[in-house]
């Protein structure tokens, strides 16, 4: 039933509203390419303050491309550029005075793989702050590694062992420590690439409960292959496809009144 | 079991499952003979390290022990040519006289007394170390003095191999005559002769006497230079991997570096000593057969190892590491050490003990910068002359005393052993790295 010709639906506008009244980060006119291959066109969004937006799309379709721009972990490889407006507030994240390593404090990563460091529970979430001499005394640490493991659910499994390695926890606990560590720096945005794709059911609906607890105080971007997994804990979303935003909008409308074709199909072909 | 209906084009071919029982027979034969091709490799391998090792143990054994000989001194005022027992003239008295006198005295007597030759001879028993034993014994004990006492000195190399070795005077290779075979029986019937543990060879640096020849020096010697090979090559090693692996863009420079130093890694070693010798020693002057001069010959030929091995540890460090790092804001110094360096460096000390051990046993680069010297000082510092296990061994191999047989093959197994407590240290510092 998919026998749809891309071709032919070949967009060069994105429908619904790209815009926030109370926008957290916008990006205007985003591309990206890896050499010579452009891997993002054109993409204009809005991320709302305290708001969950959910990034969603077939595999390929750079929706993680787009998200690690947003953080500049693209940085890292050497064909990727970026052109385009990517503010963060008022300030262009890709300006040439502004260092990656700051940025990177203000907007956090939560990965697809959990991937704590080899080292103690305590260790794991008191990086950031170490790195960036956020604390004075080993009693702020402390307050610090506590209240960032209760807001990621997670200091009442670990709290008599946190001299543990971190990699011995089971996944979906490893991936709130994951979370934890990154609000233990306080960023005021927080990038998640797919964080529950590695989880049981379980787990997942844990991971999704803490996402919609934390949005009381951050901004939230997560991309994720699951349609429920948008429509529960997301407030907006935007459909990807080849690298072109096609869709955006309230996450309600988006899964009960799609009004591109690609979204319809993508929201209907997989989970009619 | 499929049960099928016997038709008739189902008797005429095969079924799956018939097929594939048929080709399973031939593939689990195929999977045990390489497992015998692979069970007969390792013992092969196993059985000559065994064969190795007996036999270098087995020829080494005599050089843990030698003979010593009580001798009557009678520390005789005349023959010392002294007249008090001060310090300085204690120094220079004759013990040669003394311990001669003393060794005729107890061989002659009144009916038979000793010709030039016999005395000649019967001094040859013994090693020429021992006046210097007997000196020391006095200025020990001045009390001795003009008094007669038991000594114990090592006998001669010659009368020990032919007392450690089942021969037979007139043996080719004997070098030992038939009144000398006598008097060693009438010593040993008076229980004169003992069997003691060799502690010279491990307290004493090497000498024209295999009786005295220890492997003191060159194991220092060996000491230095390694310590100098690892505190040169392990950092700089580390930093270039590192720098190439981390920092460096990826550009026609850096690959024309990678390949400069994969070939590095093969140069012969000869050639390094070459350089050493042209540069390290002519042009920056530093001293002739030293430690560091060694150590910096070395450093060359482990370096493109290390560098080798710590590349390939750094790049199997997952890169979800290096994400969840930089996500959180480290700078990539911070990513570096702190993430990178600590998962790779099991790797890296991999790397760094091949290259250490492969520098242990390297004779050729050390020959050009001459360390190749008979040298009698046990080295104390890192510019003073030295050698080095490989060349002691080759250079012992080359003695024609027959007791330097033995002592080859003993500093054979000292060099081993001290292999197998570098890899055994590394092993602990790998298992303490992998356990964080």
């Amino acid at each position: 039933m998919n026998n749809l010709n891309i071709e032919q639906l070949k967009l060069t506008e994105t429908v619904g509203n790209i815009y926030a009244d109370d926008a957290k980060m916008s990006i205007r006119n985003a591309n990206v390419y890896y050499g010579d291959k452009q891997a993002i066109h054109d993409v204009s969004l809005d991320f709302a303050k305290n708001q969950v937006t959910a990034l969603i799309g077939p595999s390929g379709c750079g929706k993680s491309t787009f998200l690690r721009c947003l953080n500049r972990m693209n940085d890292t490889i050497d064909i990727c550029r970026v052109t385009g407006q990517l503010m963060l507030d008022d300030e262009d994240i890709y300006a040439k005075d502004l260092d990656p390593v700051l940025l990177r404090a203000r907007v956090g990563m939560v990965f697809q793989k959990p991937n704590p460091f080899p080292k103690s529970i305590y260790d794991n979430v008191a990086y950031g702050a170490r790195i960036h001499g956020l604390t004075n005394n080993k009693a702020e640490l402390d307050e610090i590694v506590e209240t960032s493991l209760q807001k990621a659910g997670l200091f009442n499994e670990v709290k008599d062992r946190l001299k543990d390695p971190g990699t011995g926890l089971s996944g979906g606990q490893q991936q709130r420590l994951c979370i934890a560590r990154t609000i233990a720096v306080s960023p005021e945005v927080i990038l998640m690439d797919e964080p529950a794709s590695a989880l049981d059911p379980i787990a997942t609906a844990i991971i999704e409960e803490l996402i919609d607890e934390l949005k009381e105080k951050y901004t939230i971007a997560i991309v994720t292959h699951s349609m429920q997994q948008a429509a529960r804990v997301s407030q907006h979303t935007a459909y990807f496809h080849m690298g072109q935003l096609v869709e955006m909008g309230k996450t309600e409308d988006i899964f009960t009144r799609p009004s591109h074709k690609l979204t319809e199909n993508y929201i209907t072909g997989r989970f009619g | 079991m499929i049960k099928t209906p016997q038709t008739q084009q189902e008797t005429a071919m095969p079924t799956i499952t018939e097929k594939v029982t048929q080709s399973l027979k031939k593939r689990h034969q195929k999977e045990r003979r390489f497992k015998r091709i692979g069970l007969f490799a390792v013992l092969f391998g196993f059985m000559l390290v065994i064969v190795l090792i007996t036999d270098i143990t087995s020829k080494a054994l005599p050089a843990f022990h030698q003979h010593w000989v009580k001798l009557e001194i009678d520390y005789n005022n005349a023959w010392l040519n002294v007249s008090s027992t001060a310090d300085e003239s204690l120094n220079k008295a004759n013990y040669r006289k003394v311990l001669k006198k003393s060794v005729y005295e107890m061989f002659s007597s009144s009916d038979k007394k000793l010709n030039r030759k016999a005395k000649r001879q019967l001094f040859k028993l013994f090693s020429t170390n021992a006046e210097f034993t007997v000196k020391d014994t006095l200025i020990a004990n001045p009390e001795y003095f003009n008094k007669k006492t038991a000594v114990w000195v090592r006998l001669d190399d010659d009368v020990d191999s032919y007392l450690k070795e089942d021969f037979a005077v007139g043996d080719a290779g004997l070098r030992i005559s038939k009144q000398q075979a006598l008097w060693l029986e009438k010593l040993s019937s008076e229980q004169r002769i003992e069997r003691r543990f060799n502690f010279s060879f491990f307290t004493a640096s090497d000498s024209r006497e295999p009786e005295l020849a220890g492997i003191k020096g060159a194991l220092m010697g060996t000491l230095l230079t390694m310590f100098v090979t690892l505190l040169l090559s392990f950092p700089l090693g580390v930093a270039g991997a590192l720098y190439l692996e981390e920092f460096a863009p990826k550009n026609k420079l850096t690959d024309l570096i990678e390949i400069n130093i994969n070939n590095l890694a093969a140069v012969p070693s000869i050639v390094f000593g070459l350089l050493g010798l042209a540069v390290i020693i002519n042009v920056f002057g530093l001293p002739r057969s030293a430690p560091l001069v060694g150590g910096i010959v070395l450093t060359l030929m482990t370096l493109p190892t290390i560098i080798i091995a710590s590349r390939a540890a750094i790049k199997a460090v997952p890169p979800s590491l290096r994400e969840a790092a930089l996500g959180l804001g480290a700078s990539k110094m911070q990513v570096t050490f702190s993430h990178v360096l600590p998962q790779a460096m099991p790797g890296i000390i991999t790397g760094a003990i091949i290259g250490v051990a492969q520098a242990l046993g390297e004779t050729a680069p050390l020959l050009m910068i001459g360390m190749v010297a008979f040298i009698v000082d046990v080295p104390s510092s890192i510019v003073d002359s030295a050698t080095v296990l490989p060349v002691q061994i080759f250079l012992w191999a080359d003695s024609p005393e027959r007791a330097f047989l033995a002592k080859t093959s003993a500093a054979i197994l000292v060099l081993l052993a001290l292999l197998l407590v570098i890899n055994v240290s590394a092993t602990v510092l790998r298992s303490k790295f992998e356990k964080k």
